[in-house]
């Protein structure tokens, strides 16, 4: 990855953070896209899932592309298949007469290499194809290379937006983006995968099958050699017939992504940053609007999701923890004092949570931000998922 | 609680699902182990720096470097811990010196992109080269001469959702390569893995995905023959509410004028709202106390060694790895 310059603030007083109006930004006709992203574990595709049951309400056409929810929550949907195929959810809020005011919600899981493997059907010749789709190399490429998941997130979203625009099937696409360990990862696979497609070592396998290039030939020989010596003859053998066979389909792929790429910068996508007021959540979404910047793509805001709740009273933690001490000391199973000391840890982490959101928004002022209250239970079925879209609307 | 175990166990693999804390647990694990005069290695596969952060150093080269002393148990000396950030890039130069003679072909493999190539493409041998040097490191030879010995070495994993592919070397390089150094390479990783001397530990939380992932884990390192030593269930809400209360706070019958008594007997200053605030608080932790004990009892049925960690209010740093690392430390003994 590139080195990449951090550039603070311009001389910006830290004034208030601007709250973000998600129900603005759900109803507003021109927002096509909402791609919700963030590092692993904070909620993004119960975010995903819940911005696009509340759009769907208030009268949009909706489809939310997920990657791995939970069980219970996919079955709630209706998606516990992987069929790569979005599904009509059931049990949308009526005014009693039906959905009065026109929305509706698919939703579709993605499975990678299904998404693959179609684009490799559609662009290849069916004995091309074949061959490819059998590749050992392929295999591992498209199950398990870094970055393919989020690749063919863009993939589908590709499709899905095509199909859309041409059959008018849904006017807002919400994309929950892969659990990677970084967030950049999802704008970052693109070019990961045709840089490698275009890696020089690739263009070396190619070599010997368009011809002679007696420049490059010591140097491979040297390279075959130590290779064959490493992993085998067979692994060169298949890792060439691998590339030979993918060569003509190279351009294509890299077409594709730079079309999705476009679609991402276009007015009518909105970037959601998903976080957990944990440092490392956040530092991951500080990197992620920082590069969203760079690369021109729009914003919408941030979510800060599992926030611990404000206590009510002006019991500092400090006092209260003195008086948690107080009261034992009289009686060691005191309920007060047990009270007392949840209060306490309640007013701690509150407070360590808002110095990290105050740090995030010193260095990233005018990011609109929602912050949404930890529920205490799980979230898995449609009526969770409403009351995660209220308290988003209401952040 | 079930104690497990671990006088035979040298790599102690910790996973978890996003946000359970693994790295954090994996921390304290090493720190724990480090007790008593013993030698332990901290390794981080994924490329994050998180050990630099966490003990709050210079981010690690690949290189053991001494970043902190164990914990002090019984007025014993602590031993030391060390630490290596293991990349594939840096993993696959080390490999091919160590044991090919390449000479130039070796350079000439970096020149061509050919290192950025197998570290790339296929997850499977990026995984052979991480999981080969944690070998390494358990395992040291006459190869590599002057290294440190090791007591015990801990790795903070990839995730619960990877961890099975990760360790399985084996199955992930079959359909790549059948034959050959690599291969065997693998063969013998694989072999440490699956003996005794290697345990799987699964961080999570008591919520309901969390400890979802961690049985579907379990299930997937059995089926690889892949040793499972415990459950560590991390952020733990304090029990200090007896459980009569605690089911009082839940149907909102908690006692107010006792408590509003108390409070002035403790010399607090009540205001309007505070007894309000703090039946509130009691009902919303009573709510997540019984969804927690729900899922302990989904953790228990997992039949494995468990322990549990607190919640740490104030945020994880040093300090707060070290307390952690005394509560394992507590448990594990018994």
């Amino acid at each position: 990855m590139k080195a990449r310059t951090r550039v603070g603030p311009l001389a910006a007083a830290p004034g208030p953070v601007p709250a973000m109006d998600v129900d603005a930004l759900i109803d507003d006709p021109g927002t096509g896209i909402i791609v919700c992203c963030g590092s692993g574990g904070v909620g993004k595709t119960t975010t995903s899932a819940a911005l696009a049951l509340r759009a769907a309400e208030r009268g949009r056409k909706v489809v939310v592309l997920t990657i791995d929810p939970a069980r219970r929550l996919a079955q709630s949907m209706g998606i516990e298949q992987l069929d790569n195929t979005p599904r009509p959810v059931t049990g949308l809020r009526t005014n009693g007469r039906g959905n009065r005011k026109g929305g509706s919600l698919d939703a579709m899981m993605l499975d990678m290499k299904r998404t693959f493997d179609e684009v490799v059907e559609g662009q290849a010749t069916p004995e091309k194809a074949k061959q490819i789709l059998e590749n050992p190399f392929y295999i591992a490429l498209s199950s398990s290379f870094a970055g393919t998941q989020e690749y063919m997130a863009m993939e589908k979203l590709g499709q899905i937006h095509a199909e859309a625009q041409r059959d008018g099937t849904y006017d807002l696409i919400v994309v929950d983006t892969p659990p990677s360990r970084s967030a950049l990862d999802f704008l970052d696979a693109p070019e990961r995968l045709s840089s490698f497609l275009d890696g020089r070592f690739i263009r070396l396998l190619l070599t010997p099958a368009k011809g002679p290039a007696k420049v490059m030939s010591a140097g491979f020989g040297l390279i075959t050699n130590a290779l064959t010596k490493i992993l085998g003859a067979q692994v060169l053998r298949d890792m060439q017939t691998f590339v030979t066979a993918f060569d003509t389909l190279f351009g294509g792929f890299r077409q594709r992504a730079q079309r999705t790429f476009q679609l991402l910068q276009a007015d009518g996508t909105a970037f959601l940053v998903v976080a957990a007021p944990e440092p490392d959540a956040l530092r991951e979404a500080a990197y992620f609007v920082e590069r969203l910047g760079e690369d021109r793509m729009p914003l919408a805001g941030l979510i800060v999701n599992r926030a611990t709740p404000e206590p009510r009273g002006t019991l500092s933690g400090d006092e209260a923890m003195a008086a948690s001490a107080r009261l034992r000391k009289r009686a060691p199973d005191s309920l007060t004092a047990g009270l007392l000391r949840l209060h306490a840890d309640q007013t701690r982490t509150v407070e360590r949570e808002a110095l990290l959101r105050a740090r995030f928004a010193a260095a990233h002022p005018q990011v609109p931000t929602a912050v949404v209250p930890a529920l205490a239970g799980d979230v898995h079925d449609l009526a969770g998922l409403r009351q995660v879209g209220a308290l988003l609307a209401e952040a | 609680m079930v104690a497990g175990d671990w006088s035979r166990v040298r790599l102690h693999v910790v996973t978890g699902k996003g946000g359970t804390g693994k790295s954090t647990v994996a921390a304290s694990l090493a720190l724990a182990l480090a007790a008593q005069g013993r030698q332990v290695l901290l390794c981080e596969v994924e490329g994050r720096q998180g050990i630099a952060r966490m003990f709050d150093v210079d981010p690690l080269p690949y290189e053991e470097r001494r970043i902190a002393s164990g914990l002090r148990l019984n007025g014993r000396a602590p031993g030391v811990v060390h630490a290596l950030h293991i990349d594939p890039e840096s993993a696959l130069l080390e490999y091919l010196a160590m044991y090919y003679k390449l000479g130039r072909a070796g350079r000439a493999l970096d020149r061509f992109g050919v290192i950025e190539f197998a570290t790339t493409i296929a997850p499977g041998v990026r995984d052979v080269l991480l999981t080969g040097k944690v070998y390494e490191a358990v395992q040291r030879n006459s190869r590599n001469k002057s290294a440190i010995q090791y007591d015990a070495v801990v790795l903070d994993a990839p995730p619960t959702g990877r961890i099975a592919q990760f360790l399985n070397v084996n199955d992930e390089l079959a359909g790549l390569a059948k034959v050959g150094p690599i291969k065997s390479q693998a063969d013998s990783v694989m072999t440490l893995f699956q003996s005794p001397r290697t345990a799987v530990h699964l961080v999570t939380v008591l919520e309901e995905m969390p400890v979802q992932e961690t049985a579907d884990g379990i299930t997937e390192l059995r089926r690889a023959g892949l040793p499972v030593g415990s459950v560590i269930v991390n952020q733990v809400r304090p029990h200090d509410i007896s459980a009569h209360d605690l089911a009082a706070a839940r149907s909102r019958q908690l006692d107010a004028e006792r408590i509003e008594a108390d409070l002035k007997e403790a010399g607090v200053d009540i205001g309007d709202e505070l007894v309000a605030g703090l039946l509130a608080e009691a009902h919303d932790h009573a709510e997540r106390r019984a969804l927690e004990d729900s899922q302990r009892a989904v953790v228990a049925g997992l039949g494995l060694p468990t322990y549990e960690l607190p919640r740490l209010p104030g945020g994880v740093d040093l300090g707060g790895l070290y307390e952690l690392a005394g509560d394992l430390a507590e448990q594990v003994k018994r």
